[in-house]
């Protein structure tokens, strides 16, 4: 039967295979009666010596294995065995109470644990199993214990919890996920998942019993699933070989530069949603974001955004983005997406009508609001603005009119902005498309909106599946309106990017760059496979 | 007696790694070197658990007392390793 628990993810990734529960191995400590407690102390500073060396040799292998910030942790042991404190209290133990030395150690590291873990700071609390950790390895020496742990085969290590010596002498190539019951984000587990790159679980209820069962851990969604059935099986299989495939690429193409085998280099950028999706452009090492979807600050909500919010969210991604360009999309929301603040009626047919810059230029307090909060966020890092939804040289005339006046308005307060932000429209309209070189001259950069472009194109609704046996997304006039674009834009001066979910056709890829293309930028998912696509590229037709 | 306020920057506080050197440099002097939390909370710069028990977090401003016969360079040390450390 499968059984399925749900705890928090501190490593995303799947891992299948079979649980190991790992145990400490802890033997009570018994409390013996001491005569002699000159002799029993001696005999303890001659263990806490060998626990100092021991910890030396553990830093120098834990170097080797997993860097030197993460090994520093056996230093820091070492300098705590060392500690005043708790030596004292380990000296008192055994000459007051004439109790051994292993009980002496036990207790003492019991009570500093406590103390740790009394502290609000999570960084603090995690200290108290450092302090356990200590003092399990005094106990072990001064009773001769010896546990290295060996596997034969792959195995997800279950436990309480993990003391970072532990997590450290785990055979690194044979362990596949970490779950703990206890444990926090700053955990040493938490870190050397991290490091180790394999999923790992926390507050999930271990149980001793589950010792040897099949298991599936899905770092993503934060679940276990015991003894899997088929179709469980099936579906994570499928994730993991996704992982595997990311995994890959990262490590073929992680910092590689997006360069064709003819030398032609290419941006390729990610589009996002929000701040949340930060994380995600980072690890996917995309040089930019091409495309900023505005709309989450104004959905799901009772009332517009006010400037110092928009202004707090774009100054996030600036800042996160460090220099690297963050194109922003104004408002494009319509009667087909919820701001029921905004009044708008519902219409036969949303997709052609009140939307986006119809709604900006009618109505320009809301519009000047957004361009106040980008120009004043543009002091932060590179901020590009694009305008959504243009069929026309007016509308776009009529926005550097309001532009301008939200600029002159900033420079009368004196508040600074990137004075020569770049501005730049969506080509998603044929209008657009086929006038491209009027509108060229009057933009920084053109971004080719290719799902918007097709549905209006070739009059067809891609949400309507009757359509499916008449849609082509590849069909010739996208293509061609496309390489008029391209063309049109490096006329006039403007560079050219592809944000719509062509960008992110490898089969393209190729046609695209040859084309002209300057900028793809896609899902942040598709940034390495992308990559990899132009790396594989020629940029002149062979 | 010398007293000196120091504003912490790292980002974790007085975290393990350095408050382990801070207390092999303390160890170098003979004054009695004692740091004060912004809680009033005291503990001797020498003792490695106490100082981690004091929980000092980033942007916290302790208190560093030095009393002792090498006060002058003790304390001028103290303040040169907590600038470039912590």
């Amino acid at each position: 039967m499968e059984e399925k628990y749900t705890g928090k993810s501190i490593f995303k990734g799947v891992a299948i295979g079979r649980i190991m529960i790992y145990g400490k191995k802890e033997q009570p400590v018994k409390r013996e009666k001491i005569e002699d407690t000159d002799a029993e102390v001696r005999r303890y500073e001659a263990a806490k010596e060998k626990a100092i060396a021991d910890l030396g040799e553990l830093y120098e292998d834990a170097v080797k294995k997993v860097g030197k910030d993460n090994a520093e942790i056996f230093n820091v042991h070492a300098m705590l065995l060392q500690d005043d404190d708790f030596n004292d209290s380990i000296h008192n133990m055994i000459e007051s109470q004439k109790v051994n030395a292993e009980y002496a150690a036990a207790v003492t590291g019991e009570n500093f644990s406590k103390m740790f873990a009394e502290m609000d700071d999570d960084y603090f609390k995690a200290r108290s199993a450092d302090m356990k950790d200590i003092a399990e390895r005094l106990v072990k020496v001064l009773s001769g214990r010896e546990d290295k742990t060996v596997f034969d085969q792959p195995v997800i290590i279950a436990a309480d919890d993990l003391m970072p010596s532990e997590t450290v002498q785990l055979d690194k190539d044979k362990v596949i996920a970490f779950v703990t019951r206890y444990g926090s984000s700053n955990s040493h587990t938490a870190i050397l998942a991290r490091t180790m790159n394999i999923p790992a679980l926390i507050n999930i209820p271990v149980d001793p019993s589950w010792d040897g069962q099949m298991a599936i851990v899905d770092g993503h969604t934060g679940t276990l699933y015991l003894d899997p059935e088929a179709s469980t099986l099936a579906e994570e299989q499928k994730k993991l070989d996704q992982d595997l495939e990311q995994r890959r690429l990262l490590q073929e193409l992680k910092g590689k530069p997006n360069v064709t085998l003819d030398g032609r280099e290419i941006n390729l950028f990610a589009n996002i949603g929000g701040p949340k999706d930060l994380v995600s452009v980072l690890q996917n090492d995309a040089g930019g974001i091409g495309l900023f979807r505005s709309e989450f600050l104004y959905i799901g909500r009772d009332e517009l955004p006010t400037e110092e919010e928009q202004f707090q969210a774009y100054k996030q991604v600036a800042e996160t983005m460090a220099g690297r360009l963050v194109v922003i999309r104004t408002l494009d929301i319509g009667a087909d997406k919820k701001a029921d603040y905004l009044h708008l009626e519902p219409e036969a047919n949303p997709a052609l009508g009140f939307r986006a810059i119809r709604i900006c230029l009618t109505r320009p307090e809301i519009f000047r609001t957004q361009l106040r909060a980008l120009f004043r966020a543009s002091a932060f890092g590179n901020i590009a603005i694009m305008y959504p939804m243009i069929t026309s040289l007016e509308e776009i005339r009529q926005i550097r009119e309001i532009a301008d006046s939200v600029k002159k308005e900033l420079d009368d307060a004196g508040v600074p902005y990137k004075k020569d932000i770049q501005q730049g429209i969506m080509i998603e309209t044929p209008a657009a498309a086929i006038m491209t070189d009027v509108l060229a001259p009057e933009v920084d950069f053109f971004s080719i909106g290719t799902n918007d472009l097709t549905q209006y194109t070739l009059a067809m609704d891609r949400q309507n599946d009757k359509l499916d046996a008449f849609y082509q997304p590849h069909h010739p006039a996208i293509l061609r309106l496309i390489q008029t674009t391209i063309e049109n834009g490096h006329k006039g001066g403007a560079w050219v990017g592809i944000c719509g979910e062509l960008g992110a056709d490898t089969t393209l890829t190729e046609t695209f760059i040859q084309m002209g293309v300057d900028e793809l930028s896609v899902s942040p998912a598709m940034v390495l496979p992308v990559r990899e696509a132009i790396r594989k590229s020629h940029a002149k037709r062979v | 007696m010398k007293t000196f306020k120091y504003m912490i920057t790292d980002p974790v506080g007085i975290h393990a790694r350095p408050a382990g050197n801070l207390v092999a440099e303390v160890k170098k002097y003979a004054s009695k070197i004692t740091i004060t939390n912004a809680a009033g909370k005291s503990a001797p710069a020498g003792k490695l658990i106490q100082l981690m028990g004091l929980g000092v977090k980033q942007g916290e401003e302790i208190t560093v007392t030095v009393e002792g016969e090498d006060e002058d360079t003790a304390a001028t040390a103290i303040e040169n390793y907590l600038k470039a450390n912590l």
